[in-house]
């Protein structure tokens, strides 16, 4: 389980997180949703160690990740697998270098090992026959799917989705989302989403916190969203069209 | 003040380099593809670039060297202190920090707004070490050699130009160019070549490394790279000659 303690996170003078306590559930999928600006993405990357909190703790499993020493925070990063909005695949890699990569960089698998742990990553997203194409040759829904290869390669503990579904068609959208609720289950991650697609909370979320203007502003199971009386959330869902 | 600021920012910077290091192999296998990179993909303007200021120093030497005292081989010599002293050092680090230095700012600076730097940091991976590191390396070791390389080639291009204009035959020119050598030069001009090799790697990863934004900021950063370079390699070339060459 990942635990969030009283989180700040101010750049200059903004404000962007206040007072973020929040819990994300183990073999579940968590959503963060809010709008636009409202610090979901400050969030996720504060949790990951991307940027550094003012104030507060975040806990994996009851380790205090802000106060552990850089190889002590690497030890938990190797269980943290990321889906990051724009891919981040590695241009200058193709489709089997990108998802080998963390495999070369912490394993000491032998290259037919390592091969065959690959194929298997990219089958296991649907992926076949790709393996020397490069980023800039596939769909972006293709690169969704080698960008969540590659987040399970080293079996992670941790899976972070940042707008996992952004810039898709709703069909591609609807088939990664399945895929990362599949990935989920079967590995028994603790997944947390990024979004403000409420299609995919709907169909595949687990447990939600809302985010309003840097405050966590509700937090619960998907099933009492609805009856939470919370205007502001009712209000987004409404401007979602739910 | 700004300017303090980001010296100890760039400081900083080379420190983290140095700080948590990635596995050898790793660091081996990027650093061999970077020499191919800087090395090989340089030959071609290096060697364009030489075997013309060599041909143009000796046109130029010759025009000026107008004394009947004067013997003619002593353009010879000239053109080998001029071109092994300065003109291969410091315009061969003048064009790569153009050619090299704006490809690895706008390389490091375009992963670094793809985020691509934020997914190596998430690995656990020393994104500073892994991705300039190596550079830096390669570059140290692969510019001294194209600026040995500039050196032959620009004598030669001084030596056609020389019998080809008619200013000084092939066999003055050479006997010019044994005149009195001191092999210190090409030490000296190793010096010049480590540390430019340094400081368009490192300036240049440094620029990279620190964009934020979108394409203009890439283009930005690597215009900034280009710019601080040549300001740095003019900078050391002063304080090197000083060193180095003061009687």
């Amino acid at each position: 389980m990942i635990e969030v303690k009283n989180i700040y996170k101010s750049f200059g003078e903004k404000v962007v997180l206040e007072d973020i306590s929040a819990h994300f559930l183990k073999g579940k999928c968590n959503f963060v949703i809010g709008a636009s600006g409202s610090g979901k993405s400050v969030l996720m990357k504060c949790m990951v160690g991307l940027i550094g909190v003012d104030k507060g703790g975040i806990e994996y499993d009851t380790k205090d990740f802000v106060s552990l020493d850089y190889d002590q925070k690497k030890d938990i990063r190797k269980e943290i697998g990321m889906l990051f909005q724009g891919t981040a695949l590695f241009d200058s890699l193709n489709v089997e270098d990108n998802v080998a990569f963390p495999l070369r960089m912490f394993t000491k698998m032998s290259p037919d090992e390592i091969i065959e742990r690959v194929n298997f990553c990219l089958n296991r997203v649907d992926l076949i026959n790709v393996n020397k194409l490069f980023p800039s040759s596939i769909s972006g829904g293709m690169k969704k799917r080698v960008g969540i290869a590659r987040a399970i390669a080293l079996n992670p503990k941790y899976l972070f989705c940042d707008e996992p579904n952004s810039g898709l068609d709703p069909i591609t959208s609807r088939l990664i989302d399945h895929l990362i609720k599949e990935i989920t289950l079967e590995y028994d991650i603790t997944t947390i989403i990024n979004t403000h697609d409420m299609k995919s909370l709907f169909e595949m979320g687990d447990y939600i916190i809302f985010i309003y203007k840097g405050t966590k502003w509700w937090e619960g199971a998907k099933a009492d969203i609805r009856s939470s009386g919370n205007k502001e959330l009712l209000d987004f869902m409404k401007a979602s069209e739910f | 003040m700004k300017f303090f600021e980001e010296l100890g920012h760039y400081v900083l910077f080379l420190i983290r380099l140095f700080s948590k290091t990635e596995r050898f192999n790793v660091f081996w296998r990027q650093t061999l593809h970077e020499m191919n990179s800087i090395g090989v993909g340089s030959l071609g303007i290096v060697s364009l670039i030489s075997i013309f200021t060599g041909a143009v120093s000796t046109i130029q030497i010759g025009y000026q060297l107008v004394s009947g005292l004067v013997p003619d081989y002593i353009i010879g010599r000239i053109v080998r202190d001029s071109n092994i002293l300065e003109f291969s050092p410091t315009i061969t680090c003048l064009v790569l920090a153009g050619k090299v230095g704006s490809s690895i700012a706008s390389e490091i600076g375009t992963m670094k707004v793809t985020e691509q730097v934020d997914a190596l940091e998430i690995m656990g991976v020393n994104s500073a070490n892994y991705l300039v590191l190596p550079k830096i390396v390669a570059g140290v070791f692969t510019i001294p050699l194209l600026v040995t390389y500039a050196m032959t080639l620009s004598l030669i291009g001084g030596a056609i130009s020389g019998a080809m204009s008619g200013i000084i035959s092939l066999d003055y020119f050479v006997k010019g160019m044994r005149a009195d050598f001191i092999p210190f030069s090409v030490f000296f001009s190793m010096i010049k070549s480590v540390t430019y090799a340094f400081i368009i790697t490192s300036v240049s990863s440094y620029h990279g490394y620190k964009t934020e934004g979108g394409a203009l900021e890439v283009g930005q950063s690597s215009t900034k790279a280009v710019v601080y370079s040549c300001m740095g390699i003019i900078l050391f070339d002063y304080i090197i000659s000083q060193m180095f060459l003061q009687r």
